[in-house]
């Protein structure tokens, strides 16, 4: 199994979710991010004083799928994300050990 | 230079040289339901600009954990000056007891007591042809709002007891003998000078900005300024309370006619002229130098032609109105966001910036605008020489309040101390003298 978090474009979340969904992923969890990488952040500007503001919003998605959703996943996030332009964000797969469905109890590929 | 004496009606001859008449000689006053029914609701006005207008105007400007201190400042002073002014603000204001006509003495800078407690007033007693109760209410509004403006300058660092302090001393030292002097009538200091102030130039926003410079310079600058980032927290409400700046100001100047009447309706009228200018004058001169018409920017246009045009409300022209507007908006850019940074000090919302440095340019100007040949309506025969006036009116307002603010401010901070500790100012003065939150999202 694979746990794969992607830092994305706010705006670019619904297309992501639906592109997810028809690679057969169940569920996600979204968490508002601040942060910054190549993109780095922008100026304001109030009466003159003028503000690096070097955190900006991202959104977080994480995900948990089974090695073989891993790569369509992977693929859906890629190809709906990517604006082209520096800020579309990252892709991050690591190795599950473990999953557990608190409900039932049921363990790993039956708890996705 | 000469110039032709007007060729206006004289009753508006005299609305625009004396902004609040004493009673004619002779004639008796009779009370007129027009011009009740207007200072009745221009009062309310002049209200609304401090709570809400310039409680959101400011608010919006400082940073999310301090909201609640700029509202609750405002809330305050509003009470406090209600209070002081029935007491003997009014009367230390307002008094024309032992005044002469071009005769200084202590009458020409101070009221007597003998208004105490509004001590005579009765239903039917009159100011003109408005009911002095009205009246009373009406310069209360005046009085309220002044104090309000100077919290701009030390905004997130005062303590709150120091605030309520300073402000009783303030209007009772700086504020009040000001208003005397301007506005009581033959035998004021500044009245029998022939300085020109309609809506109180002088008396509220020259006083209320050079009392701001001095306290930011007497508290000091915020923990962190100018390295740390303090932009403002929202600035909606600063456009909402700029908007009912802008709404309130009409009964601040053409309230000022006290009547309804024609100077009353140019009043208005040339009000809303240079707001307009003094907007377009701040956004084109940043469009040009930064690049982007900011909204900040836009209402702090405003508020600079508002206060530019509060002098020359009932003397100057549409045209002259245009102009002044257009140089107070372009001047007031440059104050508060280049002469600032280049100082060093933290006037946190542009109290000097923006109303000390408007009101100097509406009080200085409003002397040649006021000329019949600059599409003006007041008695001027001599533009240099009316110029001189002013000047000398504006130096003298600028030394009187710097002079004694200075003074209530030091002699506050030695004894009871002005600002709030390191921590306090860290965690937020919502929280540390409130023990509030603005936001419990």
């Amino acid at each position: 199994m694979k746990w794969i978090t992607a830092i994305i474009k706010p705006f670019k979340l619904d297309e992501v979710r639906e592109a997810l969904a028809e690679a057969g992923v169940q569920g996600m969890t979204v968490t508002e991010v601040k942060g910054f990488g190549r993109q780095h952040g922008h100026t304001e500007l109030y009466r003159g004083a003028e503000y690096v503001v070097d955190f900006l919003p991202k959104l977080k998605i994480e995900i948990a799928v089974s090695d073989e959703q891993a790569e369509r996943a992977i693929e859906a996030i890629s190809s709906t994300a990517r604006t082209g332009k520096v800020g579309d964000g990252k892709i991050m797969v690591f190795d599950l050990e473990q999953v557990i469905r608190i409900r039932t109890q049921e363990v790993d590929a039956d708890a996705l | 230079m000469r110039f032709d004496r007007l060729r206006r009606p004289a009753a508006l001859v005299t609305g625009a040289l004396f902004a609040l008449p004493a009673f004619a000689q002779g004639a008796t006053p009779k009370l007129d339901s027009g011009d009740t029914a207007w200072m009745l609701t221009a009062s309310m006005l002049v209200l609304l600009m401090t709570i809400p207008g310039l409680a959101l105007f400011y608010g919006g400007m400082v940073r999310a954990k301090n909201l609640l201190s700029v509202l609750m400042q405002c809330f305050a002073i509003t009470a406090l000056v209600t209070v002081l002014w029935m007491v003997y603000g009014y009367s230390l204001a307002f008094s024309t007891a032992g005044m002469h006509a071009g005769q200084v003495d202590l009458h020409s800078i101070v009221g007597g007591l003998d208004r105490f407690m509004l001590a005579g007033l009765k239903p039917d007693s009159l100011y003109n042809t408005v009911p002095e109760s009205v009246f009373v209410m009406f310069q209360l509004t005046f009085a309220i709002i002044t104090p309000a403006l100077i919290i701009g300058a030390f905004a997130e660092r005062m303590k709150f007891s120091a605030l309520l302090w300073f402000t009783g001393l303030w209007l009772t030292f700086v504020y009040l003998p000001m208003a005397h002097m301007v506005w009581s009538g033959p035998g004021s200091l500044l009245g029998d000078l022939g300085v020109l102030d309609f809506a109180g130039g002088t008396v509220v926003h020259i006083n209320a900005g050079i009392a701001g410079l001095v306290a930011c310079l007497v508290i000091g600058k915020r923990k962190g300024y100018p390295t740390t980032p303090m932009p403002p927290h929202n600035l909606g409400y600063t456009v909402i309370g700029a908007s009912l700046l802008w709404l309130g100001w009409f009964g601040f100047n053409a309230g000022s006619a006290v009547a309804s009447n024609g100077s009353a309706g140019m009043a208005m009228l040339v009000t809303q002229i240079a707001t307009a200018g003094a907007v377009i004058g701040w956004t084109a001169m940043e469009w040009f130098t930064h690049k982007r018409p900011s909204v900040l920017g836009a209402v702090s246009g405003a508020v600079a032609g508002l206060v530019a045009v509060t002098p020359a409300s009932g003397t100057c022209g549409p045209g002259g109105a245009l102009v002044l507007g257009l140089i107070a908006g372009a001047a007031c850019f440059f104050t508060a966001t280049k002469l600032k940074n280049k100082l060093g000090y933290d006037d946190s919302l542009d109290v000097f910036g923006v109303h000390a440095i408007a009101g100097i340019i509406g009080g200085l100007l409003t002397g040649p605008l006021a000329a019949a040949t600059l599409g003006g309506f007041g008695t001027v025969t001599s533009l240099s020489g009316q110029l001189w006036i002013q000047a000398k009116g504006v130096g003298f307002t600028i030394a009187w309040s710097a002079a004694l603010s200075y003074a209530i401010l030091k002699l506050l901070d030695l004894s009871i101390g002005l600002r709030v500790d390191a921590e306090q100012e860290q965690i937020g003065l919502d929280l540390s003298e409130h023990e509030e939150r603005a936001y419990n999202l």
